[in-house]
């Protein structure tokens, strides 16, 4: 199995472990609240200035030809969710924890479906998981519910039925 | 020109959120769903504390007469619960499940430099558009025969 793991800073493998195949991760409450209230505050200012539900699968659609007139904010965005973990990592040195468990062939069968999942359901984990369910939409409501299930679905089987790809 | 600095900031704001939270990684984002193996419950957390800012957040910008760039809030019209809305997010969460990538964790990650992240983005914008190709043909053929 081809397990890559590193930091940004390849300096640091405190918060995971090799167990065979599994990777085990520490329970980070701290960071999670952080990073989650950023996130939160980001979708709330997205609204509050362009009006705009902050889902990165709207947002990347956007850019795909053909390409939407409105393409300025949105490459301005994803240039910037691309940029700030560079900023935090390479600016400010904060190790941020990366292990991708995941064979090369099967990551890009997964990007495949997962592209063409988001874009007949209309959205992935931040534009229906959190704006969606921020505004209380039924829609989203039933999405989330839907692509939680199919992930632990999923993550069941391969983990549990398969042994792992 | 100030709305793309705008968009820019909140980016960033966006992207280190996602990055300090854990959601770029995908052994993170697994471990929060093998509740029968190695179970990390921190998402549970990331995704809370972000709806939680993001529905008291909504409540009062939305009361608001229309944001600071446009002449109105771009919400979704679309209401129905059909087959796309169903078929589409029971398809992500399997392609989720594989990787331990969902769109907002993974153009972040790229930031990070994984080659993962970008091999996983790479296939994902050309399911994006390979399924919008299909959507298009359709819309055409049907519009074609009425």
């Amino acid at each position: 199995m081809n397990v890559r793991c590193g930091t940004a800073h390849l300096s640091s493998l405190r918060h995971f472990h090799l167990q065979g195949s599994m990777l085990t991760t520490d329970f980070t409450p701290i960071a999670a609240l952080s990073g989650g209230t950023l996130i939160g505050l980001a979708t709330v200012a997205l609204m509050a200035f362009h009006g705009r539900i902050a889902g990165m699968t709207g947002i990347l659609t956007g850019l795909l030809p053909p390409i939407s007139a409105d393409w300025g904010w949105r490459a301005s965005f994803i240039g910037g969710a691309i940029a700030g973990p560079m900023l935090l990592t390479l600016a400010f040195g904060h190790d941020v924890t990366f292990a991708s468990p995941i064979p090369d062939l099967w990551l890009v069968i997964g990007g495949l479906i997962v592209g063409v999942g988001v874009y007949f359901g209309s959205g992935c984990t931040s534009g229906h998981g959190v704006c969606g369910l921020a505004r209380l939409s039924p829609r989203s409501i039933v999405a989330t519910l839907i692509f939680m299930g199919t992930t632990a679905a999923t993550v069941f089987v391969v983990r549990h039925l398969i042994g792992g790809l | 020109m100030l709305r793309i600095v705008t968009a820019a900031a909140i980016g960033i704001t966006f992207g280190i959120g996602i990055a300090i939270s854990g959601m770029a990684n995908p052994a993170k984002v697994l471990n929060f769903f093998d509740i029968a193996g190695t179970w990390d419950a921190s998402l549970g957390l990331v995704m809370a504390s972000a709806l939680a800012v993001a529905a008291i957040g909504y409540r009062f910008v939305l009361k608001r007469p229309r944001p600071v760039f446009e002449t109105r809030f771009h919400l979704p019209a679309n209401r129905a619960l059909d087959v796309p809305l169903v078929a589409g997010s029971a398809i992500f969460g399997i392609g989720w499940g594989i990787t331990g990538f969902c769109p907002g964790g993974a153009i972040p990650a790229l930031g990070l430099g994984e080659p993962s992240a970008w091999i996983f983005v790479g296939a994902m914008l050309a399911g994006i558009a390979a399924a919008r190709t299909v959507r298009f043909a359709l819309q055409q053929r049907a519009t074609q025969n009425t």
